[in-house]
């Protein structure tokens, strides 16, 4: 029998063994070592106990990558772990290393139970290891240090023994500082970590050595003991007598719970549902018995399986050809195939039970964040998230491969993204043929960006800098702006004027959408937004970027034949305004009258589109035209030294401050900025205090931009699109009788 | 001197343009011709610009649409001006804008007619003009949307007894003209939605091609046998009979090949 699946059935065997399972995650600060350890508890402990096949199948695994001459790692990571002879299965889940505004962290901590904070030495707690242990701690997920690099210490900063140990020490207390800071009241004291108990381990992932004070005090190792290793030039001793892949995963396995232990107190945390429902009851007991429950964590498009749904089951089992529900999409789907993750790759198995992580084919429409229920319970499933109408990605860069012969490699890998990430929207350009990429900031497309590299095998991709995307909107009333069409022979007027922030807040929410069909849309717009009988009657249409078409003409014949068409020319005029070509927000389009020729061939879509889109544009330009930029809610924690240059930075970057609070030693500012003034906000943030702030942003709404620097940004939008620099007048739009 | 003059040039080929107009247009300073309101399916420009002796530009949809028909009255507003229409110059195409921005802008008009397809169509079917109703296009299906128009207006000239003339949408720039048997099948879809029994396989349908050139093809029969019925290159027309008189479904049957049944069926 092959050793493989020898080894496949010892863990099939753990899977049901709650109390030996680990649900994990890594977490980290950019460059403080999270893919080296990941990479070297792979390559270490692989999926095969040392003992059956030693290194073999770590080469394997790294022959197998080069043959294919791509990245195979996925998202999620299996792994076997023996103490004592005993066998522990540590699931390992990819979480997202960066600030994100997507909710993929939330999303993946959701899965996980614990996690190894990872924290290099020399640069100790920072930004981003603040924002992810703060995440995590929301999510109650137990987290656990792993000092890495310390090797730097010793060979680069040439610090002495002491030095190092209180270095050292002093990062516990920082991290500590965090827990006290952002944890919970009950978990507060609980989850401090303290290197005596066994939550805290030190070494160097790159020479793949570490140690917990347990290890070492077992092995008569002494920090001395390390330095004088490395004065001698002999850490590859280290790799040996105290392994890094033993110190984690002993820390993790003694130190962070299993799932029987997590679902008691982390069910009422992430999932809104009532508890002492039948599906609340099963989760927190992570029954086996219960209705079947999965949250995805991710998804992905594989070239040969399609898309591969994986996530955590919190009760119930699943096995191929099971009826399943996703509660996001709205659709039963059967169960294709069900497979775990061992090592680095999916194996197929028959079933996978509460608290595991499974992988299944066959749900082409589930994406990271949805919601899985057996099919009997369908109907009464509170959702883990729900699923926004859509998101509104606030910055876009161009990209292209650097040899045009990649462009179908790239155009393909930009779609497994946008399925893997539901918050970045690609699109082309049709006039220039460009790639457009959008996402929620620079950072969240920097981090895209990568993916794509690593994707592709390191295709090599150009990129134009970040650009702010905007809106047009309107602040007052239009005239009802006539427009015929191109034969001159249909006559169109249309009257704009802002649309109501509550309905625009509906439509934001999902609580109106087009599939809903008129009747309900009319109900909803006359008893939640006192909309007259007649207008709420005649919805045309809903526009995703908050724009709505109401027919207000009477008895116009042939007008239902034209409905599509007046329809499309409203979409199209929404998409780009006549300011700058931005999409327009908040406009209620009033189609007040239509003179339509006789014969069908002259009011085509080719003579009614444009038609609307002009009329549409010509009310728009004399209603005030405004234009909006994307904000961002802002929070920074800054010792107070440092909050007048915080501050001032804000304001002088057009933000504003709406709170400052004391907490212990930091200040948290809060405010407000555009997006547009971000770029580079980190350089600047680290030289206004030396890089002690830590913060992080979300976008959080559109705000009129002052006048004064409105019509620069417009004269620059227009510039860049190679439009004339001067705002249209509406006399282009309009015609006259 | 400035004037624009609509100028026809009839059915087929350059040949169709009347005497009248071959003076009207050796005599102007600028001549233009349009291409895309209907197919002339012998007409070459090379032939047109030997017949006349002058250079002749064509101007685009885009020429007389977006740009307001610019390009020509600035030459009308300078001198004598003509533009060439297939057909008759105003009749089933848009071009009356034209005309009235034209004389808005102190440019004389005149029109020179020629033969219509409306008239050549009716002539050849042996159809009696005082009995036809509306006319109507069938447009080319756009992402999937289908005209109901030309279905209500056969069914409303219907009612009343009358005929309707059918004309079939082309699209010049993609080099697209409807068949009868596209024209047909369109209609048909209509129907299936609509079940009002206007067009089914037994209605009585006449399909016409190339009018006007030297071997036009006429046939009268059941819209199922019309559908197979080959009719050759384009362009084509379709005529839904209403109540025939004697004398009509006698010309049916002699030039269409009608079944000799149409006796039954006069009224």
């Amino acid at each position: 029998m092959c050793p493989r699946f020898k080894q496949t059935n010892d863990i099939l065997k753990l899977m049901s063994k709650k109390e030996d399972i680990r649900d994990i995650g890594i977490i980290a600060h950019i460059d403080h070592g999270k893919t080296t350890m990941t990479d070297s508890l792979l390559v270490e402990a692989g999926l095969l106990s040392p003992k059956i096949a030693g290194e073999a199948r770590a080469l394997d695994y790294l022959e197998e990558e080069q043959k294919r001459g791509i990245t195979i790692k996925t998202a999620n990571i299996s792994l076997l772990h023996e103490i004592e002879n005993k066998p522990y299965l540590v699931n390992l889940i990819d979480t997202p290393g960066h600030v994100d505004f997507t909710g993929k962290v939330t999303r993946a901590l959701r899965a996980i139970d614990g996690v190894v904070v990872v924290v290099d030495a020399v640069e100790e707690v920072m930004v981003q290891t603040e924002t992810v242990t703060r995440q995590a701690l929301a999510e109650r997920v137990k987290p656990v240090l792993f000092i890495n690099k310390v090797d730097r210490l010793i060979r680069e900063l040439k610090l002495s023994s002491d030095e190092v140990q209180n270095k050292l020490l002093r990062i516990v207390r920082d991290f500590n500082n965090l827990i006290e800071l952002y944890g919970e009241q009950d978990y507060r004291e609980k989850w401090r970590v303290d290197p005596t108990n066994g939550t805290v381990a030190f070494g160097s992932a790159l020479h793949r050595w570490g140690f917990t004070v347990n290890i070492a005090q077992k092995k008569g190792i002494k920090f001395s003991d390390v330095v004088d290793a490395y004065h001698k030039e002999q850490w590859q001793e280290l790799q040996k007598t105290i392994p890094l892949h033993t110190a984690i995963l002993d820390m993790v396995v003694k130190k962070l719970p299993n799932p029987i232990e997590a679902q008691r107190y982390r069910v009422p945390k992430v999932w809104k549902g009532e508890m002492d429902s039948e599906i609340g009851e099963a989760m927190i007991k992570c029954d086996d018995n219960g209705p079947t429950v999965m949250c995805f964590t991710s998804a992905q498009l594989d070239p040969h399986a399609g898309l591969v749904a994986t996530g955590r089951t919190f009760s119930g089992s699943i096995q191929e050809g099971d009826q399943v529900y996703l509660v996001g999409a709205k659709k039963g789907y059967r169960v294709q195939q069900v497979s775990m993750y061992m090592g680095a790759f999916r194996e197929v198995v028959d079933c996978i039970v509460a608290g595991n992580i499974a992988a299944l084919l066959g749900l082409d429409l589930a994406r990271a964040g949805e919601t899985l229920i057996d099919v009997p319970h369908k109907d009464v499933m509170i959702p883990f998230e729900l699923i926004k109408y859509v998101s509104e990605p606030v910055v876009t860069i161009a990209i292209e491969p650097k040899h045009p012969k990649n462009l179908p490699r790239l155009v393909d890998v930009m779609h497994r993204l946008a399925i893997e990430d539901p918050n970045l929207v690609t699109t082309i350009n049709k006039e220039t043929g460009e790639y457009l990429l959008s996402g929620m900031g620079e950072l969240h497309l920097e981090i895209a960006c990568k993916f794509l590299r690593d994707y592709s095998g390191g295709l090599e991709i150009l990129t134009s800098k970040p650009i702010v995307v905007y809106r047009e909107s309107i602040s007052g009333v239009g005239v009802s702006a006539m427009a015929k069409s191109p034969n001159k022979h249909n006559r169109f007027w249309i009257q704009v004027e802002p649309l109501e922030e509550p309905v625009i807040k509906m439509i934001e929410k999902g609580e109106i959408a087009e599939a809903m069909g008129r009747k309900r849309i009319r109900a909803i717009l006359r008893k939640e937004a006192n909309w007259s009988a007649d207008d709420a009657r005649n919805v045309w249409a809903l526009e995703e970027h908050r724009n709505i078409l109401l027919d207000l003409t009477k008895g116009i014949q042939y007008l239902r034949e034209a409905r599509t068409m007046v329809i499309s020319g409203f979409r199209w005029a929404s998409e780009n305004g006549p300011l700058c070509e931005e999409p327009m927000r908040g406009v209620k389009v009033k189609l007040m009258d239509v003179k339509l020729h006789e014969d069908p061939v002259h009011r085509g879509p080719a003579q009614i589109m444009p038609a609307i889109r002009r009329a549409l544009l010509g009310s728009f330009l004399t209603a005030e035209p405004v234009l909006l930029e994307p904000i961002y809610k802002i929070g920074i924690s800054v010792p107070a030294q440092w909050v007048g240059e915080v501050s001032s930075m804000i304001i002088r970057k057009r933000g504003r401050i709406l709170s400052s609070e004391q907490k212990g030693p930091v200040t948290m500012i809060t405010g407000y900025i555009p997006v547009a003034e971000t770029f580079g906000l980190a350089a600047d943030m680290r030289s206004a205090t030396s890089g002690h702030a830590f913060w992080q942003s979300t976008f959080d709404h559109w705000e009129k931009v002052p006048q004064n620097v409105a019509s620069d940004m417009i004269k620059e939008i227009r510039e860049r699109r190679g439009l004339a620099p001067e705002i249209p007048s509406p006399k282009r739009f309009i015609d006259e009788a | 001197m400035s004037e624009l003059v609509f100028l026809g040039l009839g059915l087929f080929d350059e040949r169709d343009v009347s005497l009248r107009g071959l003076e009207e247009i050796r005599d102007a300073d600028a001549v233009f011709v349009e291409r895309y309101t209907s197919l002339m399916a012998g007409l070459s420009v090379g032939k047109l610009e030997k017949l006349i002796g002058k250079k002749v530009s064509v101007v685009s949809r885009h020429h007389l649409e977006e740009e307001n028909g610019q390009i020509i009255l600035q030459k009308a507003g300078q001198g004598k001006t003509v533009l060439l229409v297939p057909g008759d110059p105003l009749i089933a195409t848009t071009h009356v804008d034209l005309r009235i921005r034209a004389e808005k802008a102190g440019i004389t008009t005149r029109i020179i007619h020629a033969a219509s397809i409306i008239s050549a169509a009716i002539g050849l079917s042996g159809l009696q003009n005082y009995k036809f109703g509306r006319s109507v296009t069938v447009p080319f299906p756009e992402k999937g949307f289908v005209s109901e128009t030309p279905y209500q207006v056969i069914k409303e000239n219907k009612e009343i007894g009358l005929h309707t003339l059918c004309f079939l949408d082309i699209k010049v720039e993609e080099d697209k003209y409807m068949t009868v048997k596209d024209g047909l099948q369109t209609l048909l879809t209509v129907e299936k939605r609509k079940r009002n029994k206007v067009i089914t396989s037994n209605t009585l349908v006449v399909g016409i091609a190339r009018v006007g050139s030297r071997n036009p093809v006429i046939k009268a029969s059941h819209s199922k046998e019309v559908m197979k019925y080959d009719f050759g290159k384009p362009p084509h027309i379709i005529i839904f009979p209403g109540k025939l008189h004697f004398m009509e479904a006698e010309a049916l049957i002699t030039f269409a090949g009608a079944p000799k049944e149409l006796r039954n069926m006069v009224t």
